[in-house]
């Protein structure tokens, strides 16, 4: 068993393009380290630098305690898992599995044995002697990863294995995969653009953009203390609101003007945030998560913060039963994560109401009152308020 | 792809001299078989001398009076033949590509590549670019020299070969793709449509000295008076009239020949043209009969328009084939009564005159002829490819 | 109701009857007047039999055994499919590899080469007949099986390499990564997966080539000969309306059998054909 360590790796396609820039990553024996990250970030091509898939242009990988940048795919010890399953069409189950033994040259006696032993760890011990043909979607997810368990890797590289399954099968397949690591205890890299999925599977998370590491830490951090502005709306569903704001105020009691009404931002939002004073009358992006967001007319007397109060209309409500999520406008403009020259002009557009607000979102009790159209207070928790400065993208912090 | 190979592997000697001896092994195979296989004789031979080495002398000798008898004689050869081609062949793969493995590190993938490509590579060199390279050398310098090209111009058996080609061109071609279009729509509508198209398309499988003969049946005549043995002449003589002789009849004979290429080539234009029209979306011809179209203007406004990249393959194609028809020609009448096609003169020159440059010019022509064809054919397959 | 709507189609079926008909009208005069005695057939058309179709004297099989055996027909049969095995698997072989190097290997000129050797196609056979003729007397092949298979796989090979490229190149990439990371080298590759996996593409072309080779007469009366030896069946049969012209019964007969064996595989392996067929409609 050993580590992954991705040490100021980087990757430049012959036509000059760089897809990987200075990547720096440990990965722990036996952790389960999600890539997550939009289309064109990188992580499969991360990924497959560490299969040797692909050539690393500079840096270091080692895996165990060997460097091996060229090294032999197959002689770093690791398995791979496809999107696509990669399972040979012509081929039964069993010499699915089987055949990295096969090619290995290990006697047949042992390769049946180790291939029931992984078809009975996947339950598909009744599927041997069919072709991948002939089963569903889930079991031939299976057998892939039969495939890759039979060789007792050192690590286990996995590429979008569940992009092709239907949301439920996904769900069933997610506790599956995440328990089967955790019993095996083997090193797993697991590259997805599903931040759920990455939320709910890693034991470390790490969220890429265009080939840079944005941050890798465990998904609660991540969602608690998002190092930069991409990080805090990517992480979390539906996305941080980010206003693009005036700080106003000062240190002691600071405001943001959210179109002609003030918020006061409380003071604990401040702890931990100490160059907050260099922003004082600055642009600067305040981020509020829509769980943060409650219905003020719900909350008791003593609970009532008028400081903390917004009042606004409902311009589109979506009743989930376990919660109500409301759209609602404000007259400020939005931070947007997306880059213009990358994801194109259309990942720009933001929602606006018939005026040209932006549409923001909040997440509030199903006891609350709101009707569409109608007017509604809503309570900024600003103690959980997050703090960008707009020109880097980086959290304020110490 | 990454390229890179191996740390483990068995030592050097060992990885050399297996596939080594084994090249050696087939080149001892092929010397072998090829006694066997060259002369009709060779299994008779081969086998004599091993009953002779077994000491079945007497065997043996009643193997060379009588020769061996058809079918263990066509056996052996086959068998011969088969084993070389497909266990010697993979064998020689197998044997380079191991040969390579015992190559340093650092050439080995780049060398694999061209021991994959060399039998193939060989043998289109050998057998036929360097050979078309040299008829267009042969054509001027044999005979008389690039004047041979004039000649093709201007002597009149040959103008009225070029003719004749354009005009199969033409007419077997606009023939065979508008019956096979016709066709392909018809009996899209039908329930037992692909019984119905087995008929049409089964011509395909009978080799045109076949269908040439097939059709001289047809096109025969006999005296008038006697019974008329050909279905074209009974059903002339049904109506009174003279019997008719086809392949000697001047403006006639030309087209009979056609007949049989379109007989043999519809099938052909009809299968991809079906498959064309069951391509085209329902939803668009839906749409156009709700417009108010009648059948035949959503055949000609909708499914023609759509299909266009297929006509273009079909045409090209059966224009190819058309262009370089031989056999027909050959069979039926051998060029005579003004039924001459450049292939066939070609082969003449060639085989009975031994004009070897005035061959190679025709056969220079057939090319540039065909040239054009093609490339339309390649470029719309292609522009079909950047559609997918 | 059943019957208003097969009325309205009938004018359909009766043109789709007229025109099957009329396609199988000359393969039908064939193979009937294959079977009549040699008297019958040319006095009286061969349509004449549906008068009296189950008379015994009106059929015999006399003329196939006299085409076989007295006009070498069998010796001509055995000839074609010593002819056209060989020729249709050699090529399969050799392309098959040449097209898994175009299609999964990098090595520089390999668009270039591959170009080429699909414009190959354009090249007419004709182009090739006199130089190679000087070449094999040269090389003592003229008139043997072995330099008419090496012409045949040569001709197919362009074709063959530009359908199976095609199949190869479609085959999912992740299955060949996948194999690799697992240590399979390029040959264990081609060897295990590519060729099982490309079985239809060989098949096609397989029917295809075996059909050309089998009704071929160009390169059978060139590199071959009209020597009943080793005469294939096409040139035989040419032969024999050269010189057996009016005797219909035998020549009915002998067409027939030549078309026997290409119009079994044909019909046998349909599919194939025409998954083919629309696959790469280019060759001459």
């Amino acid at each position: 068993m050993a580590g992954v360590v991705l040490k100021d790796v980087n990757k430049v396609y012959p036509n000059g393009y760089q897809a990987i820039t200075d990547l720096n990553l440990e990965i722990a024996d036996g952790e389960f380290l999600v890539l997550v990250g939009p289309s064109g970030c990188g992580k499969s091509t991360a990924l497959r630098m560490v299969a040797g898939l692909e050539e690393i242009t500079g840096g270091e990988l080692s895996i165990g305690d060997r460097i091996v940048n060229d090294v032999h795919p197959k002689d770093r010890d690791i398995a791979m898992v496809f999107q696509n399953y990669a399972l040979y069409p012509h081929m039964s189950v069993a010499d699915n599995i089987g055949f990295p033994l096969k090619l290995a040259k290990v006697p047949k006696s042992q390769i049946r044995a180790r291939v029931a032993k992984a078809a009975s760890i996947l339950d598909l011990t009744d599927q041997l002697d069919k072709k991948p043909g002939n089963l569903s979607g889930g079991q031939r997810q299976r057998v892939a990863m039969g495939r890759a368990i039979v060789r007792q890797p050192k690590a286990f590289l996995m590429d979008e294995p569940l992009s092709n399954l239907d949301a439920k099968l996904r769900v069933q397949m997610r506790a599956e995969i995440a328990s089967l690591q955790k019993d095996l205890g083997v090193t797993t890299v697991y590259v997805t653009h599903d931040q759920v999925e990455a939320m709910t599977m890693g034991d470390r998370v790490a969220v890429m953009k265009r080939g840079f590491l944005q941050q890798a830490d465990t998904p609660q951090n991540l969602y608690d203390k998002p190092a930069n502005v991409f990080v805090a709306g990517f992480i979390g569903s539906p996305s941080m609101n980010l206003f693009l704001v005036k700080l106003g105020g000062t240190i002691e009691a600071p405001t943001i003007e959210l179109g002609d009404q003030t918020l006061q931002v409380d003071p604990s939002a401040l702890e931990g945030r100490s160059e907050l004073t260099d922003f004082i009358g600055k642009d600067i992006v305040a981020g509020v998560r829509p769980e943060d967001i409650s219905d003020a007319g719900l909350a008791d007397e003593d609970e009532r913060s008028p400081g903390e109060t917004i009042t606004t209309t409902v311009h589109l409500m979506e009743s989930l039963g376990s919660e109500i999520i409301v759209h609602f406008p404000l007259p400020v403009e939005s931070f947007s994560i997306m880059d213009a020259e990358f994801e194109g002009e259309d990942a720009l557009e933001v929602a606006t109401d018939s005026i040209g607000r932006t549409i923001y979102v909040a997440r509030v009790s199903p006891r609350s009152q709101a009707r569409l159209g109608e007017s509604i207070s809503l309570r900024f928790d600003t103690g959980r308020m997050h703090f960008f400065d707009p020109s880097t993208g980086l959290a304020i912090r110490d | 792809m990454v390229t890179r190979t191996n740390d483990s592997e068995p030592n050097i000697v060992r990885r050399v001299a297996l596939p080594v001896a084994v090249l050696a092994g087939l080149v001892g195979l092929a010397r072998l078989s090829l006694r066997l296989v060259k002369e009709p004789e060779g299994p008779g031979d081969v086998l004599a001398s091993v009953y002779d080495l077994v000491g079945q002398g007497a065997s043996a000798d009643a193997i060379r009076d009588r020769g061996l008898q058809t079918i263990p004689s066509v056996a052996l050869t086959i068998l011969t033949a088969l084993i070389l081609g497909i266990i010697g062949i993979w064998y020689l793969f197998w044997a380079l590509n191991a040969l390579v493995d015992a190559l340093p590190q650092r050439v080995r993938e780049s060398v694999r590549p061209y021991v994959y490509l060399l039998p193939a590579v060989s043998l289109l060199g050998f057998f036929l670019v360097f050979p078309a390279v040299w008829t267009v050398w042969l054509s001027f310098t044999e005979d008389r020299g690039w004047r041979n090209y004039l000649d093709a111009f201007q002597e009149a058996d040959s103008r009225r070969a070029l003719v004749n080609n354009v005009i199969w061109l033409i007419v077997a071609t606009a023939g065979s793709v508008s019956i096979g279009l016709v066709i392909a729509q018809l009996f899209d509508r039908i329930k037992r449509e692909a019984l119905a198209k087995t008929f049409i398309f089964l011509p395909l499988a009978i080799s045109m000295v076949g269908a040439s003969v097939i059709w001289r049946f047809v096109y025969w005549w006999k005296p008038p008076g006697t019974g008329q043995i050909g279905v074209v002449n009974a059903v002339i003589t049904k109506f009174d009239a003279e019997p008719v002789a086809v392949f000697q009849t001047v403006p006639i004979n030309t087209l009979a020949l056609i007949a049989i290429m379109i007989w043999l080539q519809t099938g052909f234009a009809m299968v991809i043209l079906s498959a064309a029209i069951k391509g085209v979306p329902t939803e668009h011809l839906e749409a156009a009969r709700l417009d108010g179209a009648s059948e035949l203007q959503v055949f000609t406004r909708v499914i023609l328009p759509s299909i266009r990249p297929s006509i273009i393959t079909v045409t090209t194609t059966i224009a190819v084939a058309v262009l370089k028809v031989f056999d027909i020609v050959y069979v039926l009448t051998g060029g005579k009564f003004q039924t001459d096609v450049i292939a066939n003169r070609m082969y003449k020159e060639m085989f009975i005159f031994s004009n070897k440059g005035r061959a190679s010019s025709l056969a220079v022509l057939l090319f540039l002829m065909v040239v054009p064809v093609m490339v339309l054919n390649l470029r719309s397959a292609r522009r079909q490819e950047a559609m997918r | 109701m059943v019957l208003p709507r097969f009325l309205k189609r009938t004018p359909l079926h009766v043109a789709v009857i007229v025109i099957v008909a009329l396609w199988s009208l000359p393969t039908t005069g064939l193979l009937i007047s294959s079977f009549r005695p040699q008297n019958d057939v040319v006095t009286s058309g061969w349509w004449t039999v549906v008068e009296h179709p189950f008379e015994g004297s009106n059929w015999t099989i006399k003329n196939y055994s006299r085409v076989l055996e007295s006009d070498g027909l069998w010796r001509a049969l055995a000839n074609s499919v010593v002819v056209t095995l060989p020729a249709t698997i050699i090529p399969i072989t050799i392309a098959a590899f040449a097209a898994y190097a175009f299609a999964w290997m990098k090595f520089p000129g390999r668009r270039m080469l591959f170009g080429g050797v699909v414009m190959l196609l354009v090249v007419p056979i004709q182009m090739t007949l006199v130089p190679l003729l000087r070449m094999y007397s040269g090389l003592n092949l003229s008139g043997t099986y072995v330099g008419t298979w090496l012409a045949h796989a040569t001709f197919g090979l362009p074709l063959a390499v530009y359908l199976l490229y095609n199949y190869i190149s479609s085959l999912p990439s992740e299955i060949m990564e996948s194999a690799y990371l697992d240590g399979a080298s390029h040959y264990d590759i081609f060897r295990r997966l590519v060729l099982p996996l490309s079985a239809p593409a060989l098949a096609s072309f397989a029917i295809f080539q075996f059909l050309w080779v089998w009704n071929d007469l160009l390169v059978s009366l060139v590199f071959l000969g009209t020597d009943s030896e080793v005469a294939t069946l096409t040139a035989t049969l040419n032969e024999l309306v050269g010189s057996k012209g009016e005797k219909w019964h035998i020549l009915t007969a002998g067409a027939f059998v030549s078309m026997a064996v290409p119009v079994g595989v044909f019909l046998g392996m349909q599919r194939f054909f025409v998954r083919g067929m629309l696959a790469g409609s280019v060759k001459g």
